[in-house]
């Protein structure tokens, strides 16, 4: 659409204001000032993503975004940390806390960190504006035609970079727990980096809490690299949000040759929520899995959209999701598996299962895989359903109550996602949150 | 026992339980046989209180208790048992787990304190055990992979457990070698009790030499139309269904 002039929405009209009014007080150097413009007059082309825009076309941004909120503002560090995100049981963890996404040093167990691990704050980083570290910030190559993205780079304030010198095994997990304040409704534009060296292993959870009392627009982006041998186990929990919420969590991933990354991402609903995760095998033999599960009610939306970029030969990609839908909620799952030329002996296979259990409930599942070698193997399946009927009976002739009956089944469902978390305890976390989420609708 | 008084049922809008009438006493097997279509897996179903049934008519009586306004997991609680002609595969819940939740969710409808674990596996196990069923069937998804031998077997295992005043066995010997239909019906045979009633529907006879009935009943068109002693069997098999059936024959 570039090059047709199109009339901005009211809110597109406000991001152009606010962003010349908070531009200069964004931080970073004037290269990062260069970048910001560049990627803001990038989002002015596009707009905010539309269903007319094809990686969008299941969650209308611009609809969803009439208004824009304020840009959050300075740190608040009077928030109930444990009290929001409590200790996850028997998950020993390194704790770096955001704020209404700015990086909260005084909150965050910086103090102990494991050897060669080492954390900066994302606005210390950009006010020195890094040659390299700029370059690895902005992931090129990947997610360039993203106006959502292009927004992040263009209003990123706050965020945390990471950096796992080459060959420490980090024991300890480390978890980024990001806090929306919830004084007021706002705008959070967060970045974080974290880059894994030569055969380093870690395990790190992002979990978001609060932000259900105010609505919110939320816009991070997590980048990662990982070295040739870097291991990385990962999970994502983003916070249910108030109604009228936008959550934009996109992760940019990148692999060297035989790194291995396992992430998995659960939602439980709450406003609308894209999560967009760019993955690009940069080196051969590394393999990468991204699974999942989403719970949606009410008028809940979730968009999981993935661009697996099949780059160097003998790598393995697994997606494996698995959603259930009730109440008049609204899931996607867009899976693109591209494989280049030059990436022979691909093992791709990806996966999306969902359940729907009201009939006011809609899954747009697109799997699509766009191959360029000629000596590959890729697969690709979808499912909507509902829950067997002959199941159900089955469960209550044995006894089981129908609401007993049909969370069985569904945690049977989930399950099979939540098994592809490495480390049990934070597995019993995850299935923890599903049993809430299933007793919290009655299905318990 | 188990009265079911002038029985009328539909789905979807289409009748298929007539004016149905049958009584099974404590303590007492009863047979029902019947041609393809002559209602019995219906009637299973409607006793059982699966959802989509739709009684018109009469009532259905457990030990005095009419059933009928109860859902299928109250009636289960209430003692109903339904082993079914094909069990159904659950994928990612162990048979264990199924089982405790089955047993204790009755056990709760019932006001009576759930089982702990040990007290639990004590009984998984003995029953396990009486049935040949192997320990590691437990820890798999319940009857995923089991073959028909096992599935059956998992299902009177089940009943065991369960303990129900009165059990439907719909069709168990379809899918069973001799060997398995031996010791699945052994496993009923134990059951056997002066509070507990059985009916045990199946197209042939072979099964009723294993389990043999007190009374056989004929059902067509929705209705039992004879009644008689176990030889009842022996003649249905020998003439078929044609006396008992009019022009269906």
């Amino acid at each position: 659409m570039a090059g047709v002039m199109k009339t901005p929405s009211a809110a597109e009209a406000k991001l152009a204001a606010d962003y010349s009014g908070v531009r200069a007080a964004l931080p970073g150097n004037s290269a990062v000032g260069q970048l910001r413009d560049a990627a803001f007059d990038q989002f002015k082309q596009a707009g905010l993503p539309t269903r007319r825009v094809e990686a969008w076309h299941y969650t209308d941004l611009r609809l969803a975004m009439r208004d824009v909120l304020p840009l959050a503002k300075a740190t608040r560090t009077d928030v109930a940390l444990n009290t929001l995100a409590p200790a996850i049981a028997d998950v020993d963890s390194i704790r770096l806390v955001l704020v209404d996404g700015f990086f909260a040093p005084e909150l965050s167990d910086v103090a102990c960190l494991p050897k060669g691990v080492s954390v900066a704050s994302l606005a210390d980083v950009l006010a020195k504006g890094d040659a390299g570290l700029m370059e690895a910030l902005s992931a090129p190559g990947m997610g360039q035609n993203d106006a959502a993205l292009a927004l992040n780079t263009a209003f990123m304030q706050g965020g945390v970079i990471i950096d796992v010198a080459p060959a420490t095994q980090v024991a300890t997990a480390i978890e980024i727990v990001a806090l929306a304040s919830d004084g007021a409704a706002q705008a959070v534009y967060s970045r974080s980096l974290l880059r894994v060296g030569h055969g380093a292993t870690i395990t790190l959870i992002e979990r978001e809490a609060g932000g259900a009392s105010h609505a919110q627009q939320r816009n991070h982006a997590f980048v990662v690299s990982l070295a040739d041998e870097a291991q990385f186990e990962h999970v994502f929990v983003p916070a249910p949000m108030s109604a009228g919420s936008t959550h934009v969590a996109s992760m940019l991933v990148t692999l060297g040759a035989k790194a291995q990354f396992n992430s998995f991402t659960l939602t439980c609903g709450g406003g609308l929520l894209r999560r967009q995760v760019f993955m690009r095998f940069d080196g051969e033999h590394a393999k990468g899995q991204l699974a999942g599960a989403t719970l949606l009610q009410g008028k809940d939306h979730a968009d999981t959209t993935l661009i697996v970029q099949h780059v160097a030969p003998h790598c393995m990609s697994r997606e494996y999701f698995k959603t259930v839908l009730d109440g008049d909620a609204t899931g996607v799952y867009q899976g693109k598996v591209i494989v280049a030329p030059g990436a022979q002996k691909t093992d791709g296979a990806m996966k999306s299962h969902a359940i729907l259990l009201s009939d006011g409930a809609t899954m747009n599942n697109k799997p699509e895989l766009e191959i360029f070698a000629d000596d590959v193997v890729c697969g690709h399946g979808a499912t909507v359903a509902q829950l067997d009927e002959d199941q159900i009976f089955y469960a209550m002739a044995r006894g089981l109550p129908k609401p007993v009956a049909q969370s069985m089944l569904l945690e049977a469902f989930v399950d099979e996602a939540t098994d592809r978390v490495e480390s049990e305890p934070v597995r019993a976390y995850l299935t923890g949150l599903i049993a809430q989420w299933l007793k919290a609708r009655g299905l318990a | 026992m188990i009265e079911i008084r002038n029985l009328h049922a539909e789905i979807d809008g289409k009748q298929i339980i007539n004016g149905l009438s049958l009584t099974v006493q404590n303590g007492e097997v009863a047979a029902i046989m019947g041609p393809n279509g002559s209602g019995k897996s219906t009637l299973s179903y409607v006793i059982s209180g699966r959802d989509g049934y739709e009684v018109t008519g009469g009532e259905i009586l457990l030990n005095g208790e009419n059933i009928l306004e109860m859902n299928a997991a109250e009636r289960a609680a209430h003692g109903v048992f339904l082993a079914f002609q094909y069990p159904l595969e659950i994928p990612g819940v162990t048979t264990m787990t199924f089982l405790k939740a089955c047993l204790n969710a009755q056990r709760k409808s019932r006001g009576e304190a759930e089982l702990s674990t040990p007290d639990f596996m004590k009984r998984v196990k003995a029953g396990a055990e009486k049935l040949g069923v192997p320990q590691d069937m437990l820890r798999r998804a319940l009857n995923v992979g089991f073959s028909g031998g096992e599935k059956k077997r998992m299902e009177v295992l089940q009943m065991s457990l369960l303990e129900p005043s009165f059990a439907i066995l719909d069709e168990t010997d379809s899918g069973l070698d001799i060997d398995a239909l031996r010791i699945v019906s052994e496993g009923v045979n134990a059951l056997r009790d002066p509070k507990r009633s059985f009916l045990v529907i199946t197209h042939y006879q072979r099964l009723l030499d294993y389990i043999v009935p007190d009374t056989v009943h004929v059902m067509s068109k929705g209705q039992i139309v004879k009644t008689g002693p176990k030889e009842l069997a022996l003649e249905l098999e020998a003439n078929g269904y044609r006396d008992y059936v009019g022009e269906a024959a």
